[in-house]
């Protein structure tokens, strides 16, 4: 067998898999992260919690109601969003116009309130969920999973639409505007409180469903989001706070890059991205693809 | 004169500040009246409170014999008012075209895009660039016409030519009477009074977030010492 720069190409290329996985749902978290800063102004720390929501409304969808992954892949995204415009409508509503630091601590709050709640019902073991398209194929060079070739398209296609919607449509123009002035957007004639509310929803409706994407890889557990959602506040440093595309193409960079390093020098792959957002804290503050504001 | 705009014992507060103390004034249909005064008289606080920008008001603010005060501004713009900002508010993370595109259709009967390009030829030039890469007259002309689209009958204008060049205050005079002759009603806020005097029909002067006086636009020559009293100039 022939090696790539002394490393099998196995390894190299199931590695880079591998990286593509986590950057598929750092893009995506981390992409859920920047529209609600975007247009809330608050850094929502729930995020973890609302992905582990998704996973186990997919379990539960399954479990309880028999409902497989498709239709968990449709219903878990809006229980969960629904459950986020309830947060908004109670909670965030009143944060607005004070400092991001209460933002922060009250989405970390009730994340530890969520986690707390589903730990006490569920342990902390994790759930096994089914592989929806189990087998895969051999390329040659290395085998490609089924399930997780679709995570990576699912995710691309996600977060292309997504950007679409903000950057080339009529309503996007509506959030972007609503982002720089929303006192001017709101005396056009936009109920801007209402797109607030929805835009939360969206967001957390993201988590939720990269939590469903999640169910079938990664155990679903309580702790499942917390252990994700450090390595994404760290992408979304990176990136640039509020940055829709900066955040996707970083969010799948950082993913491949975590796992380059599992390959080269495997000591420092959980280290990476914290050395890497430290640099880019002290070249650029906002970040790579961010401005300051 | 159908009368479009009353406006009654208007106060309003910013937090804890009373800024206007009982503002009465009113606009008949297709006119274009002015409110002048000195900086801080009231007059950019009384277009808000009306667009219900400024949400902490009492009195009264009738519109088509509708009542604005306790209506949000989304509500107000509804029914037909457009409001245009003194700092002309242009998006920069939208273009042109999309500044142009923003405010939604209130009513039928708004100007078509290209009406709008027609009178502001530069902006059809520039419809791709980022809204703040326009020059300061360019930027006003894109705030003037993206509220023309909407179908509003009732514009409110503060400081339309605040810190434009003559020639660009001249376009706008031109682009306000030919307003006019289309059937806007318009409410301008203005401290150039040269300028007012050149399009409007009619003048109320502010002072201490109160009108304290009113003038015809042939009145104004015979009052020229008055204003020039009221205003500081």
């Amino acid at each position: 067998m022939f090696e790539l720069l002394g490393v099998p190409p196995q390894a190299l290329f199931g590695q880079l898999l591998l990286g593509l996985i986590n950057g598929a749902f750092y893009a995506m978290l981390s992409l859920g992260l920047a529209v609600i800063f975007g247009m809330l102004n608050v850094i929502n720390f729930t995020h973890g919690a609302q992905y582990m929501m998704g996973a186990f409304c997919a379990w539960m969808l399954l479990k309880f109601l028999g409902l497989n992954y498709w239709f968990a892949l449709i219903l878990a995204p809006i229980i969960i969003g629904a459950f986020g415009i309830l947060l908004e409508r109670l909670f965030l509503r009143r944060l607005y116009n004070l400092d991001h630091l209460y933002g922060l601590l009250l989405t970390f709050g009730l994340s530890l309130i969520i986690e707390g709640v589903f730990r006490n019902q569920f342990g902390s073991t994790g759930q096994p969920y089914d592989n929806p398209l189990p087998g895969g194929q051999n390329l040659g060079f290395m085998f490609l999973p089924y399930y997780r070739a679709w995570v990576v398209v699912a995710s691309l296609l996600v977060c292309l639409a997504t950007w679409f919607v903000i950057e080339r449509t009529r309503l996007g123009a509506y959030l972007r505007a609503a982002t720089e002035n929303p006192t001017l957007v709101q005396a056009f004639g936009i109920n801007v409180p209402r797109m607030i509310m929805l835009t939360y929803g969206f967001g957390v409706g993201l988590a939720g469903l990269a939590g469903v994407l999640a169910a079938p890889i990664y155990q679903v557990s309580p702790l499942m989001g917390s252990n994700l959602i450090i390595i994404v506040f760290a992408v979304v440093v990176i990136g640039g706070m509020g940055s829709i595309l900066g955040s996707v193409i970083t969010g799948f960079t950082l993913g491949v890059v975590e796992g380059l390093t599992k390959v080269f020098y495997p000591e420092a792959s959980s280290t990476v991205i914290f050395v890497i957002m430290a640099i880019v804290l002290l070249v650029r503050p906002a970040g790579l693809f961010g401005q300051t504001r | 004169m159908r009368e479009l705009l009353k406006v009654e014992n208007l106060e309003a507060y910013y937090g804890e500040s009373h800024i206007l103390h009982g503002v009465g004034f009113s606009v008949g249909e297709g006119e274009v009246v002015t409110l002048l005064g000195r900086n801080g008289a009231g007059k950019t606080t009384t277009l808000k409170s009306i667009m219900g920008i400024v949400e902490k008001r009492k009195g009264s603010v009738r519109f088509e014999d509708r009542e604005l005060v306790g209506l949000r501004s989304n509500a107000v713009a509804r029914l037909g008012i457009a409001f245009c900002p003194e700092e002309r508010g242009i998006f920069s993370s939208l273009n042109v075209e999309e500044n142009l595109l923003l405010p939604p259709e209130v009513r039928p009967g708004g100007m078509r895009v290209e009406e709008i390009y027609e009178i502001f030829p530069n902006l059809k030039e520039r419809r791709r660039s980022q809204g703040t890469k326009l020059s300061g007259g360019e930027q006003q002309m894109l705030a003037i016409g993206r509220i023309l689209r909407t179908g509003a009958t009732l514009l409110l204008l503060d400081e339309p030519t605040e810190g434009l060049a003559p020639v660009i205050v001249q376009k706008i005079g031109e682009v306000i009477r030919a307003l006019k002759s289309r059937g806007f009603t318009v409410l301008l806020v203005e401290q150039n009074f040269r300028f007012a005097a050149t399009v409007a029909d009619r003048h109320y002067v502010m002072e201490d977030g109160r009108v304290v006086d009113q003038f015809r636009a042939d009145e104004l020559q015979s009052n020229m010492d008055k204003l020039h009293d009221y205003l500081g100039v």
